[in-house]
Formats: C-alpha cells, sequence, structure tokens
C-alpha cells in the first residue's frame, strides 16, 4: 500500500482535511480532560470512610436547651436500645458525610506557631469508637477513663486517635504515638492511629485532607448531645432506622428529629456526593454525544469523497485494484487524517489542562491519558470510514467506462 | 430573489437529506448543550437587585487582635463592630443580619414542631433590599429598640402553616415565647440569596446552597437574641469561645452588616469612616491590623465569593468546546455539500450569476439549516433545562428560558451556521468556470 499517493489526494482537500483533522483535535482534547474528571469524581465518590457504613445510620435531634442534654441522652440511649435489631447506640457529634463537622486548627507545639491544618474533630461517646467499626492500626483501644466531659467544642485535655494520614502530615516520618497537639489552650495526645476516619463533609479542606480527622472519647452531657449513631445488621439497617425515627417522637417528644440528617451512613454518603455523580453523568454524555458528532461528521465526508471518486475507483478496479486495496486505501487514509488531529489534539489537551489547574483543584493529566485517547479516537475513525469504505470498495470496475 | 434562494436552498437540502439531517442534528445537539448551559450561567450570575445592587455595600474590618491572623478580613463581623457601625447610622440604610434556627410552633395549628431558619436583622432590611410583601408590612425602627415580640415569615412559611390565609396578626411560637406575624413576604427569590454570601471562597467551588430560598422566620435582631441568646451560628473564631460566654462578647464573627450609600461621594466617606473606625479600635487595643478593612459594592462581594458554582462554568465551557466541534463538523459537510454541486454551479455562473449571487446563495442554504438547527436546538434546551430542574440543587426551580435566552438561541444558531457556510460558500463562488463545466 503506498501511502504517496494519500498524501497527493489530501494534498488537494487540504481545507476539508483540516476540518476533520480540526474535529479530532479537539474532541481528543475534550475525551482526555473529560475521562481525567470523570475519575477524579468517581474516585472522591468511592473515598474510603473508614466505617462500617452498611451497618450504621445517624439520627439527629435538634430545638432542645442544652440544660435538657443530660436527660435527653438517658432517654434516646435506653429507648432505642429496644427496638429490635438494633446492636447498639451511641452519643457521637457527627458520621461521615453527615455534614455538621467541627472543624479546628491545630498547632504541634504549645505557642501555635506551627500550625498544622484545619481538622475535623469527632466527639464518640463510650461504644461509639466499637461501633464505628474503625480499624486500629497502631496504640490501644480507648477505655472507660478515656471519656471526659465536653467543655467547649470537645474535652480540654484529652487523648485522641487519628487517622494515618493526618499522622503522616503532622509527624511525617515519626511515630505518632504520644506527640501533642494543640487548639489553642486545649491540648490533646495521640494514644492511637486508625487506618481511615472521612470528615463529617469531605472535601470542604480540599482533596489531600478528607481524611483529617481525630476520634476524641468523650463523655455525653449537657454540650454533647442530640447526636446518635445507630448500629445493626446491614439487612436490618432500614427497618431499625425507620423504628427508631417513629420512637423518637415516644421517647423526645420536645425535640425536633432533624430528617435530612438522620439517614443510613449509606443513604448520607448517596446524597453528599449526589452532585458529583450528576457531573460525572454530564461528561459521560458529553463525551458520548461528541464521539457521535465526530463519527458522524466523517461518515459525511467520507461518503462525499467516496460519490466524488467513483469513477476514479472504477478505474483503479480496473486496472486491476482489488476490493481490499480500495477498503485499504479509505481506511489509510482516514487513519492519516485521526492522526494529525491526535497529534494537535494532545498539545490542545495539555493546554486546557493547564487551564482547568488554575481554576479548579485538579492535578497534571497523567500521560497514559493521551494514548488512551488517541486508541480511541483511531478506532472511532476506522469504524466511522468503515461504511463508506465498504461502499467504495463494492464500486464495480464497469463503472469506469461510463462517463457519469 | 429571496423567493429564489429560498426555493433553490429548499431543493438543494432535500436533494441529500441524510446530509441535512446531519448537519441540522450537529447545529441542534450544539446549540441545544450551550443553550442549556449558558441560560444556567446567565440565571446564576445575574444582578440579583437589578436597579439597586450598585448602592450597597459590604464593609468589613478585622477584629483580630493577633497580628499574624488570616490576611483578609473574616467574611462576617464581631457583634460590637458590627453594632459600632450599625449605631453611627452614616449610611442612607443600614441593616444587620445574623443567622440561626429555632424551634418553631404555631398554637392554633396542628403541625409537628420544626425548625425555622431565622435570620435576625434590623428593620432597614425590607425596604433596603426592595423586600415585596403579600400581607403587612415589616417592622419599625422602634420595634428594634422596644426589642418588640414581632416577626416576617416566608410565603412558603405561610402556606404551610396556614394555607396561604393573611396571617397577620397571628402568633407563632419561637422556642418558648410567643412572636406576632407582622408581615409575608411576597414572592421573592434573589438570585443568589445574596445576603446570606459568605465564605465562598472556602467552598472549593461548590457553592449551590448560595441559590437558596429564603428563611422562614424574620425578626429583629434584639428580639431574637432575647430568645435564645446563643441560638446564632458562627462563621469562625479566632479563639476558643468560653462555653457560658455571652455571644456578644465571644472572640467569634457571626453579624454581617450591610449599608446603602446613595451617591459616589458617600461611598467615599463611608470608607474614610470605616477605615477611621479601625484606627480607632486599634488605638483602644481590640483591633491588630487598623488598615486591614474593606468596603466592597454588592456585585464585587458576589464575584469575590465566587457564587456561581464551578462545575456550572465547567458545563459551560464544556458545551462551547463541544459547540465548536459541532461546527468544524458542520463546515466540513457544507463544503462536501456545495462542492458536490460544482456542476450546477457551474451552470449558473456561465449563464451569467455572479460570485456574489452564487455566495448569496450558500449563505443562504447555511442560513436555513442554521435556522432549522435553532429550532431544534430550542426544543433540545427546553429539555436540557428541564433536566437541570430536576437536579437536586438549591437552583433548580430558578432555571428558565426568559425571552432574550430565546432569541439569542436562534441568533446563535444562524450566526453559527453562517460562520460555517462562509468557508465553504466562498470556495464555491471561486470555483474557476471552465473546469466546472468540463467534468459534468
Amino acid at each position: 500500500m503506498l501511502i504517496r499517493p494519500i498524501f497527493a489526494s489530501l494534498r488537494k482537500h487540504r481545507l476539508a482535511t483540516f476540518l476533520i483533522a480540526m474535529e479530532i483535535a479537539l474532541a481528543c482534547a475534550v475525551l482526555c480532560n473529560a475521562c481525567f474528571l470523570i475519575v477524579n469524581r468517581v474516585q472522591q465518590i468511592r473515598i474510603h470512610s473508614g466505617v462500617d457504613e452498611s451497618a450504621l445510620a445517624a439520627i439527629r435531634l435538634t430545638g432542645f436547651d442544652d440544660g435538657q442534654g443530660v436527660d435527653l441522652n438517658a432517654r434516646v440511649l435506653s429507648g432505642l436500645a429496644k427496638v429490635p435489631g438494633m446492636q447498639s447506640v451511641s452519643v457521637i457529634s457527627a458520621v461521615p458525610f453527615g455534614g455538621f463537622a467541627n472543624n479546628a486548627g491545630i498547632a504541634t507545639d504549645a505557642a501555635g506557631k506551627q500550625f498544622a491544618g484545619v481538622v475535623n474533630f469527632y466527639s464518640g461517646g463510650p461504644g461509639s469508637f466499637k461501633a464505628l467499626g474503625l480499624q486500629l492500626i497502631a496504640g490501644r483501644l480507648p477505655q472507660d477513663g478515656d471519656y471526659q466531659p465536653v467543655i467547649h467544642f470537645v474535652p480540654d485535655d484529652a487523648l485522641v486517635w487519628v487517622t494515618k494520614s493526618l499522622a503522616d502530615h503532622a509527624w511525617p516520618g515519626v511515630d505518632p504515638l504520644g506527640k501533642e497537639f494543640w487548639v489553642g489552650k486545649p491540648h490533646f495526645r495521640v494514644a492511637g492511629v486508625v487506618a481511615h476516619l472521612a470528615r463529617p463533609a469531605p472535601g470542604e479542606g480540599g482533596p489531600s485532607t478528607i481524611d483529617w480527622s481525630v476520634f476524641v472519647p468523650s463523655q455525653p452531657g449537657a454540650h454533647f448531645a442530640g447526636s446518635y449513631l445507630l448500629r445493626a445488621s446491614p439487612a436490618q439497617l432500614p427497618r431499625v432506622l425507620r423504628d427508631a425515627r417513629a420512637a423518637i417522637a415516644r421517647i423526645a417528644p420536645d425535640a425536633v428529629l432533624d430528617t435530612a440528617a438522620s439517614q443510613s451512613v449509606t443513604n448520607l454518603r448517596e446524597s453528599f456526593f449526589q452532585q458529583d455523580g450528576s457531573m460525572a453523568r454530564i461528561l459521560l454524555g458529553v463525551i458520548a454525544a461528541m464521539l457521535l458528532v465526530t463519527a458522524l461528521g466523517i461518515v459525511g465526508l467520507a461518503s462525499f469523497w467516496v460519490a466524488q471518486r467513483r469513477r476514479q475507483i472504477g478505474i483503479r478496479r480496473a486496472l486491476g485494484a482489488t476490493r481490499g486495496d480500495i477498503l485499504r486505501y479509505f481506511q489509510t487514509e482516514n487513519f492519516l487524517i485521526v492522526s494529525l488531529g491526535i497529534a494537535l489534539g494532545m498539545l490542545i489537551a495539555y493546554v486546557l489542562n493547564a487551564v482547568l489547574m488554575e481554576f479548579y483543584e485538579l492535578p497534571h493529566l497523567p500521560l497514559y491519558y493521551l494514548p488512551i485517547g488517541a486508541f480511541a479516537l483511531w478506532a472511532l475513525g476506522q469504524l466511522a470510514v468503515l461504511g463508506p469504505a465498504l461502499r467504495a470498495s463494492h464500486v464495480p470496475p464497469v463503472v469506469a467506462t461510463r462517463s457519469v | 430573489m429571496f423567493g429564489y434562494y429560498l426555493d433553490l436552498a429548499l431543493r438543494s437540502l432535500k436533494r441529500n437529506k441524510v446530509l441535512t439531517a446531519l448537519m441540522v442534528l450537529a447545529i441542534a445537539v450544539g446549540i441545544g448543550a450551550s443553550m442549556t448551559t449558558l441560560t444556567v450561567m446567565h440565571v446564576l450570575s445575574g444582578d440579583p437587585l437589578p436597579g439597586r445592587s450598585g448602592t450597597l455595600f459590604f464593609p468589613q474590618v478585622d477584629p483580630n487582635p493577633y497580628t499574624d491572623g488570616p490576611s483578609l478580613p473574616y467574611d462576617m463581623m464581631d457583634y460590637r463592630s458590627a453594632l459600632d457601625l450599625w449605631s453611627a447610622h452614616r449610611a442612607d440604610r443600614q441593616a444587620l443580619i445574623a443567622h440561626g434556627q429555632l424551634k418553631l410552633t404555631a398554637p392554633q395549628v396542628s403541625l409537628p414542631p420544626l425548625m425555622a431558619q431565622v435570620l435576625s436583622t434590623t428593620s432597614d432590611f425590607f425596604p433596603m433590599f426592595d423586600v415585596p410583601f403579600r400581607y403587612g408590612r415589616g417592622w419599625s425602627a422602634q420595634d428594634d429598640a422596644n426589642r418588640a415580640r414581632v416577626a416576617v415569615i416566608s410565603s412558603d412559611l405561610n402556606d404551610k402553616l396556614f394555607h396561604g390565609a393573611d396571617s397577620v396578626g397571628r402568633t407563632i411560637r419561637l422556642k418558648d415565647s410567643d412572636v406576632r406575624i407582622v408581615g409575608v413576604l411576597g414572592a421573592w427569590r434573589p438570585s443568589p440569596q445574596f445576603y446570606d454570601v459568605a465564605g465562598g471562597r472556602f467552598a472549593d467551588g461548590q457553592t449551590g446552597d448560595f441559590y437558596g430560598r429564603p428563611e422562614d422566620v424574620f425578626m429583629p435582631l434584639n428580639s431574637s437574641s432575647d430568645i435564645d441568646p446563643a441560638g446564632f451560628n458562627f462563621f469562625t473564631c479566632w479563639s476558643m469561645p468560653k462555653s457560658d460566654a455571652n455571644l456578644q462578647t465571644s472572640p467569634c464573627v457571626w453579624v454581617t452588616l450591610w449599608v446603602q450609600l446613595d451617591s459616589a461621594a458617600k461611598v467615599r466617606d463611608y470608607r474614610q469612616f470605616v477605615a477611621g473606625y479601625a484606627t480607632q479600635q486599634k488605638a483602644l487595643g481590640r483591633f491588630a491590623r487598623a488598615d486591614n478593612t474593606q468596603l466592597r459594592s454588592l456585585m464585587g462581594w458576589l464575584d469575590f465569593n465566587h457564587v456561581v458554582p464551578s462545575d456550572v462554568r465547567l458545563q459551560m465551557w464544556l458545551a462551547f468546546a463541544f459547540l465548536l466541534i459541532c461546527l468544524f463538523n458542520t463546515v466540513g459537510l457544507l463544503l462536501a455539500k456545495f462542492l458536490s454541486r460544482a456542476g450546477e454551479i457551474g451552470v449558473r455562473r456561465a449563464l451569467g450569476a455572479s460570485r456574489a449571487a452564487v455566495l448569496a446563495q450558500c449563505l443562504f442554504e447555511a442560513g436555513l439549516i442554521g435556522l432549522l438547527g435553532g429550532g431544534g436546538g430550542l426544543l433540545l434546551t427546553l429539555l436540557g433545562l428541564w433536566l437541570v430542574r430536576r437536579q437536586p440543587v438549591a437552583y433548580a426551580d430558578l432555571v428558565h428560558l426568559d425571552a432574550a435566552m430565546f432569541l439569542l438561541t436562534f441568533a446563535l444558531a444562524i450566526a453559527t451556521s453562517l460562520l460555517a457556510g462562509l468557508l465553504p460558500a466562498l470556495r464555491a463562488s471561486r470555483m474557476a468556470l471552465g473546469l466546472q463545466l468540463k467534468i459534468t
């Protein structure tokens, strides 16, 4: 197969060739970046919360006075424990994906000079550490004596459990056990490290801080009430939650149930990432529509070229070219045009990625997206040109003898 | 002439139906996608108070007593600074704003208690922001001073509690206090809900919630502090608040101030006034940085907070990239179409048609494709907007096509297709005469 005559013919159709190549180039750039965005979103949606999501649910009550906190905790803990199928009920400040973050900036020195970032504090009552299903990777489990009363938003001087990623960030390369940090005056000492524990609102501090959580064993009381962690077997959880929500009306008629926040953790996760999910779907839709339009454009133009060259094809066939030769001619032509487009498209893809990085918190486009995008477009081009090329290969040699 | 071109164009479009359909489809899809996203962008980035926004300003001071605090002032103010600036009455109108939730029950209505979003403000809020009333009116400055137990409720809450009836004079119970309704808001849906905008630059582009609905209950700040002194939302604190401390002296920011300044001279004076206040507070030892003040206009404040969600911007740019792809596609197809008619054009030229006539004819055909594509694009835009409205976002109910965007759809479609047709039409009109006649 000689490429030179194809080049010669393309040079005659410079404008059309350029247009198709530009279309491919743009498609390539958008395809690479859109795929990259989708992967980023999906990664965010799939983050590891570190808790047994399918077995957990939250109940959130509001509208009661601080003075009623102790009484409310007692009523809710004993009342909900009676719901059939309930494995445990504990007081907790928030659950992953439930919103209501307790954020504070921490420093690794008493003077507050060495700022280590804004982290989320989970206050957890007795039983909550075990109920969450946290995976301890260093240190010990919280014991009864570790649960202290909440004075500010957490106990003032407490042993805490931090996530691995927070420990790596605050004390890189050092054993975090026994290390201390401060929030103004209140002071904390690390007693254990857990594998993962996502923030209640992951993403608010940027993707790298999703796992910057601190678990503080806290004694339920006036300033620590109204939010509860329920645990049941995954199969029973929907019913248990429904019964618990119904029971609240009897147990605590004075409080108001926050229905949006009183959900299973699975549902909370789903609604938390709803926007990212729909954005990923929109991007998929754009990619599909874009590839379709590009393919139709190739079909249209290739059909036109085939129609225009019917006589030439007939002459070539009469001179001994096989059907395969004709088929390959159009396929090679398409391959050349698409390759030109891809070469241009990779440049545009990188420029586009630079622009996106400027406005969105996005990393560099990994290089391997480019060959994947290129193969996708080569395949698309070959598929699109197949119809017209087959039609061309079926042009009978006798056409050469006709005048039109 | 016009009729002749139309006739020729229609004939030509009918001759190669598949190619025509492809072009119309490409333009329709491109226009549909870009107009959907452009409409959303138009709705979200518009002026929430047209005609009024130019006179509204958002003063900020930096109450941080530490010199190593954040480099820009907080998005809200501490109570004392806000109250000092408000009490000076240096603006044409001014309103303090704080947010909170209170348990709401209505004595005559059998509904379970609900948590009401309460906006605590001062009497100028309603005239300053041009808030429409369905029943009654706002409260007076006297009510602010008297700590009157009065409230204005949203039209949504009025529908829920009183089925839309005139509820002025009736009582609702907030926490443990009876509060008399003095007004019910009319249809009021500013986009965005500008007076609640704060902290946008920390939201990582997820700012859809700035387009929510107005709060349920509006009441004098003094009255809601009496009902629940601790029931306000903080923006942030520069040091740990004491748990039993009075909110009004806490080291936290939770109040905002909006001022109306009717002339450029007044804006200048007010800027000086705020700077003077900060200097004076620094002298008193309360502020660390006196020069860290701002007086942003309403639109400036919205820009600073990046109110338009970043996903919406991204969708718009994607849609325009898509439109560009559709455009290249259409240019290629039109080129094929016009050049395939070389013979016909040759005959017309030989019979005396000028190049301009051929060009006009080709452009006419391209425009017709644009018009058809625009019609399709309009349907797709309506479909797209319907899909947007079904999304669980705060601005879903705001997104509608207005007359301007309707016309823009067609203008864009025709402009796009004319642009696409220009190059092929030029090529067609410049073909050498003899050559075309020979090959037929």
